[in-house]
């Protein structure tokens, strides 16, 4: 890893944060993608959230009874009906230690 | 009609209950850097040049794995891809800013605080100031993130590994999307989006994390124009 690399790839990742906000004018977009781009967080997020829980840190499936499973449908659920934030991520990560720490100890 | 400054507070406030799983996981990251054998100075530079908690661990990663940097960074572009998205859902808001305010607003765009500052927006379209509240989610954001690498690069690992803290993420990630499950048509496009990214997840350079979106936003094309 070199200095330059890293560089490199900040600048890109700039690029990507920066262009859209700094180059697009409301006249750019129509009604139509306005409409899609709504979905922008439902179509996105969920690439972040499948692989964290069903793929495992080698990069392979994990078993339909892993305890993370379990852990992001009390999150799910806890969530829905909290709306809080900080209620979702506990109730995730305590139901996850749960299961490991206790139940398949 | 709120001030900047309180604009700047709720900014905070918003995205400050994420921080549960932002510290946690930055301390990972920084730890890991370190544990790979990379110089520490090194890997504090990346969370503030690059400052991204995936595009770092991917870097790391590749990296370590003998990958080129050629590889690693094209692989850091393409995860990022999906800001993208975000800056053209943001655009509308920052319209009014000069070009100089927007080139440094985009430094400090995350995920998190896209979410967060995109639900506000949504809800206050007609406060003046309404950046104030990105900036306040995105620096917020950016000072968690310096002291949670940093400490990660200088105590280690300190945070035991068998607490399985990276699954604090996709949980930060369900609390903001959690509430839009009651929406049939959300519920669909976050289904096609994760499945998407399961099947497409050993495509090359870390992509499914941009095919599946483009994907889920196909589709949901597809259900506007069913409404109709």
């Amino acid at each position: 890893m070199t200095l330059t690399s890293i560089i490199f790839a900040g600048m890109l990742t700039y690029f990507t944060r920066m262009t859209m906000i700094a180059l697009i004018s409301r006249d750019m977009l129509g009604d139509k993608i306005k409409a899609v781009l709504e979905y922008v967080p439902s179509a996105v997020f969920p690439a972040i959230i499948f692989p964290g829980i069903f793929i495992n840190d080698f990069g392979t499936f994990i078993e339909m009874n892993d305890p993370k499973i379990f852990g992001a449908l009390v999150a799910v659920i806890v969530g829905y009906f909290s709306k809080n934030i900080i209620a979702t991520i506990s109730a995730g990560l305590v139901s996850y230690w749960f299961l490991i720490f206790v139940v398949f100890n | 009609m709120l001030t900047k400054k309180q604009l700047f507070t709720q900014g905070m406030m918003d995205i400050s209950p994420h921080m549960l799983s932002v510290i946690p996981f930055g301390i990972i990251c920084g730890a890991i850097g370190v544990e790979l054998g990379f110089d520490p100075y090194l890997v504090y530079a990346m969370s503030f040049i690059i400052f991204g908690g995936a595009s770092q661990i991917v870097f790391l990663q590749l990296l370590s794995g003998g990958a080129s940097s050629l590889v690693a960074v094209a692989s850091v572009g393409i995860i990022n891809s999906r800001h993208l998205l975000y800056g053209a859902v943001l655009s509308e808001y920052l319209e009014k800013l000069s070009f100089i305010k927007k080139l440094l607003i985009s430094y400090v765009v995350v995920d998190q605080g896209f979410a967060e500052s995109n639900k506000f927006f949504k809800k206050n379209k007609n406060e003046e100031f309404l950046h104030y509240h990105l900036i306040g989610t995105g620096c917020t954001m950016w000072v968690c993130w310096q002291i949670a690498t940093l400490s990660g690069i200088i105590l280690g690992s300190f945070v035991p590994e068998e607490l399985g803290l990276k699954f604090a993420i996709p949980l930060t990630f369900i609390a903001i999307v959690v509430q839009d499950l009651k929406k049939l048509d959300h519920v669909i496009v976050m289904i096609t989006c994760g499945l998407s990214s399961l099947l497409f997840f050993d495509a090359p350079f870390k992509s499914y994390i941009i095919i599946s979106p483009l994907i889920a936003l196909f589709v949901a094309a597809l259900l506007l124009r069913l409404k109709k």
